[in-house]
């Protein structure tokens, strides 16, 4: 397709088009869930148990009911008696129902004893104060290590279900799931190698930190049912997970989602909506709620800690022949995301080696405990395995002696291989060897590895990570969109796929500027409503713009075959005469031609079809995406204090569809990345007490911390995508942990197997 | 108690508790851009001038604020649609969120240091935290406005 067409600036894929709601937010327009929400809302706040595992014996509510202001307090007695998962997947959700909106039983410091609203903040917190509870402590579990088996059992209700009993769910031995996938003998190929790493390596508990909390307010629409405006990126699956923790008709039920203020899969579990709702349902008001940052920080949706354990098997020339994984990952008190973010830990990291393995075998357990509630976040569990398989490489390549990445080249998948550990999909699209290249190429690897020491006595290192992840989840994500022409020629596309900040209703746009021949600003977006917008699975698991991406490109194939017809019906001829062109619709000779705008207008007359299409897709693939990081570290031998002074990250994310919006989710991800390898740590204390509740004790990096950050792409030609693109939101938060970690071990031959990499462990060595 | 400053050049009066903070305030006045996102001074999000200075909303006492001059980025649309469109230009600010109280710090760098460097800028808008953009293309973005700016001067 021709750029520019009669002046026009046709087309958007490729080019770097400024966020559609860019104005908005950088006027500061009140656009956020808080900013729109009803003058009358009630204030709902949650008072949070107190201890990791016990009962409510006794709880009083009777004096803080009659305090000014109250309008309602509920308690476990006042809530249905309907397990719900907060976990927003497609139904059947693999994450067990194991929740109650308030339950009698409590499972970690935080869990919601009771719901307070009041018409101001300080009444709703003068109110809860006068909640009298009495409690009986249970023993707790904080160590996901011993929890399988334990006899305590952190759900030993007869209502919990697991939906889909083959994830190997079993709350009788407090397992949210258990599974094992494997190709060949791995432990005759381990057997018969030369060298095998045998090595254990655990990540944190990382909180995604998105800027604004958790937030959702409830009212009732004019036709009695419950109105939800959230801050959320799965508006489909929160009408859902409502109406099922309500006990209400979903027909009921109606989630807006207005302009989010980040969510890095935090906002993929329905954390707080059911609080307000249940107040709304109870007393036929407006309902809202805030989380602050503490409590975003203590009853929220961090990563699943994991504990792997790695055997890599290889011969004596660097050929990796076989890769054992164990990963055992902590859920918390409960199952939302359990059963799925532990399988990435292996299937999105064994396959980067596929190229001379023989066998692989990947096991897991993911466990319940009496800690907060792990969910989604960026990476989802490919994070976790990655850090361990990439460091297992990392070691693989000292024990031999042998260049990190010369290994890796020798050793990664190519384009065209099958991969028995990615479910058997082949790699159609894959750059990896060129990001390798290049990667090398901009860091300066071949002067600089492995390390040197400076004139004050620091000591410059780097250190090499590969990444993959998906494009959506394989015969389960679906978006649809529907776009209609409207007065003058416009389009107006609804979306259900959910912005969160990523810019997706903008390269959405861009994509179907490209497919109508139009210029960007022709499309207008609009979503999401559940009530109005068609369906989407929301946005997760990197699918938007490969999932969502195609259903655009599909609905506006639709569409032009409806404005020819017009067009051909208007000019009086077969619609196989006739040629779309964007703004016109011709006859092949030339001789006639009728405007967009024209066939728009009547199109809005008796006597013609209705021109709009709504198409939906799903893919039964997912097409990884790659990447490879490099880190150079700055490492003060006197102290241990590690800096990065230079990251460089080059990703295979198929075509680019916007290169600004694609750098900045390159160079964000990188930087919580490097967050979660340094400083970010997640701490509780011997009771379970989340302590490192705030930003002075979870720290994140600000501006002055930000290393240079280099980005480039490696494009492939991804054929089942849109316009040859794969995914890249979450690939780019996985190398930084390993890549840092090996740039260590580089400096000063500390190899630091747990996250995070903190000065105590590099100066003392790290302690196991 | 009442207390009456003037907001984005207007004359207000407000009635309010002695714990109120100028944040609480600010948003009952409907200056939706004051955003806030943790409890504890160390996000910026709700940066807000007083007497042209930049402060942290969040930790002014409302009632400290009488008879002075308060400026949220609702009273500085035309310097956020240049910042603005500086950002945009790059894809930097993302979610937007953390925008508002960012772009305020970056109009207080401006008046005090209007060539800044690099390092300068990362120092002056330490406090302004942003999970989403990584900061470099922030940075890049702050510097055209920077030197926007400087050529106005100029002319």
């Amino acid at each position: 397709m021709s750029e520019q067409k009669r002046g026009r600036v046709i087309g958007g894929v490729g080019k770097p088009v400024p966020k559609k709601d860019a104005p908005a937010l950088l006027t500061g327009k009140p656009v956020y869930t808080a900013d729109i929400a009803p003058k009358d809302c009630l204030c709902v706040k949650l008072l949070h148990s107190p201890h990791a595992h016990a009962m409510i014996e006794e709880i009083d509510v009777s004096r803080a009911q009659k305090m000014p202001g109250v309008a309602c307090i509920l308690t476990y007695k006042d809530v249905p008696d309907v397990r719900f998962t907060q976990a927003g997947q497609t139904y059947p959700e693999f994450s067990p129902y194991d929740r109650l909106i308030l339950d009698r039983h409590l499972r970690c410091v935080g869990d919601p004893v009771a719901i307070v609203a009041a018409e101001t903040e300080k009444q709703a917190l003068a109110a809860m104060k006068l909640i009298r509870v009495k409690y009986q402590v249970l023993e707790a579990i904080l160590d996901a290590k011993q929890a399988m088996d334990n006899q305590t059992l952190i759900h030993p209700e007869e209502n919990w279900r697991a939906l889909v009993p083959s994830c190997g769910a079993d709350n009788r031995r407090n397992l949210v799931a258990m599974g094992e996938d494997a190709h060949g003998d791995v432990e005759a190929e381990l057997a018969a190698c030369d060298i095998v790493i045998d090595q254990e390596y655990s990540t944190q508990a990382n909180q995604q930190c998105m800027m604004e909390t958790f937030r959702a307010f409830t009212r009732m629409d004019y036709y009695g049912r419950l109105e939800i405006v959230s801050s959320t990126q799965v508006p489909f699956h929160v009408r859902r997970i409502i109406a099922t923790a309500l006990d209400i008709p979903k027909s009921r039920v109606r989630v807006v989602k207005p302009r989010i203020g980040g969510g890095f899969g935090a906002k993929q579990t329905a954390v707080c909506e059911q609080y307000p709702a249940i107040v709304t349902m109870k007393t036929g008001r407006p309902a809202m709620i805030i989380y602050t940052r503490e409590e975003s920080m203590t009853l929220s949706s961090p990563r699943h800690a994991m504990t792997m354990h790695v055997r890599l098997g290889a011969m004596k020339d660097g050929t990796i022949r076989a890769i054992d994984l164990h990963t055992l990952s902590n859920s918390g008190a409960y199952g939302e995301h359990g059963p799925t973010t532990v399988g990435l830990s292996g299937h999105k990291s064994i396959p980067l080696y596929t190229h001379h393995m023989k066998a692989f075998r990947f096991a897991w357990h993911t466990v319940y405990t009496n800690t907060m509630s792990a969910g989604a976040y960026r990476g989802y569990g490919a994070t976790q395995g990655l850090f361990a398989v990439e460091s297992a490489v990392n070691e693989l390549a000292h024990a031999l002696n042998m260049d990190p990445a010369a290994l890796r080249e020798h050793n990664i998948v190519r384009e065209g291989e099958a991969m028995p550990a990615y479910y058997g999909e082949t790699a159609a699209s894959c750059a990896v060897d060129r990001c390798i290249a290049r990667a090398k190429e901009m860091i300066g690897w071949e002067k600089k590895y492995p390390a040197r020491t400076l004139e004050n006595g620091h000591i410059r290192a780097v250190g090499m990570a590969l990444a993959m992840q998906g494009s959506g989840i394989s015969n389960v994500d679906t978006g649809a969109v529907m776009i209609r022409l409207g007065d003058d020629g416009i389009y107006n596309m609804s979306i259900g796929a959910t912005d969160m900040g990523t810019g997706c209703d903008t390269i959405l746009a861009q994509m179907a500027a490209q497919s109508l021949e139009c210029p960007v600003d022709n499309i207008t977006v609009h979503g999401v409503d559940t009530d109005t917008s068609p369906y989407d699975c929301g946005s997760y698991a990197s699918s938007t713009t490969y999932v969502t991406g195609m259903a655009v490109v599909k609905t506006c194939e639709e569409l032009r075959k409806k404005i020819i017809r017009v067009g051909a019906q208007l000019l009086d001829c077969a619609e196989g005469e006739v040629l779309f062109e964007g703004d016109r619709v011709v006859k092949a000779d030339a001789s006639v031609s009728v405007t967009l705008a024209e066939i728009a207008n009547a199109h809005m007359m008796a006597g013609y079809e209705d021109i709009s299409a709504c198409i939906s897709s799903g893919s039964p693939v997912s097409p990884p995406p790659f990447m490879c990081g490099c880190a150079e570290i700055d490492l003060d031998p006197m102290t241990g204090e590690v800096n990065v002074v230079d990251y460089v990250g080059v990703v295979d994310c198929g075509t680019v569809i916007n290169p600004n919006l694609a750098m900045r989710q390159t160079e964000g991800g990188l930087l919580q990345g490097i967050g979660m390898a340094l400083y970010e740590r997640p701490t509780l204390d011997h009771l379970g007490r989340t302590v490192s509740n705030s930003f002075l004790q979870y720290k994140i990096p600000a501006r002055i911390d930000a290393p240079s950050i280099r980005v480039e792409f490696e494009p492939s030609y991804e054929p089942t995508g849109p316009f040859g693109a794969k995914s890249i939101g979450e690939i780019v938060i996985n190398t930084p942990s390993p890549a840092i970690a090996d740039a260590v071990y580089n400096a000063c031959g500390v190899r630091v197997r747990h996250l995070p990499i903190t000065s105590e462990k590099v100066l003392l060595g790290e302690r196991e | 108690m009442n207390v009456e400053f003037m907001l984005n050049g207007r004359k207000v009066s407000a009635l309010i508790e002695a714990d109120d903070s100028l944040y609480t305030v600010l948003r009952a006045l409907g200056m939706y851009s004051v955003k806030c996102g943790c409890e504890t001074t160390n996000c910026g999000l709700c940066t807000v001038h007083m007497d042209g200075k930049a402060v942290l909303s969040c930790s002014v006492p409302a009632a400290r604020c009488a008879g002075h001059e308060i400026t949220t980025l609702e009273g500085m649309q035309d310097e956020a649609k240049l910042l603005g469109s500086c950002l945009a230009g790059e894809g930097a600010e993302q979610c937007g969120f953390c925008a508002p109280g960012m772009m305020m710090n970056v109009f207080a760098l401006a008046k005090e240091n209007p060539h800044a460097t690099d390092d300068e800028i990362d120092a002056f808008l330490a406090g302004n935290l942003c999970r989403c953009s990584g900061y470099v293309s922030q940075r890049r973005a702050v510097k055209k406005y920077l030197s926007i700016k400087a050529g106005e001067v100029c002319v």
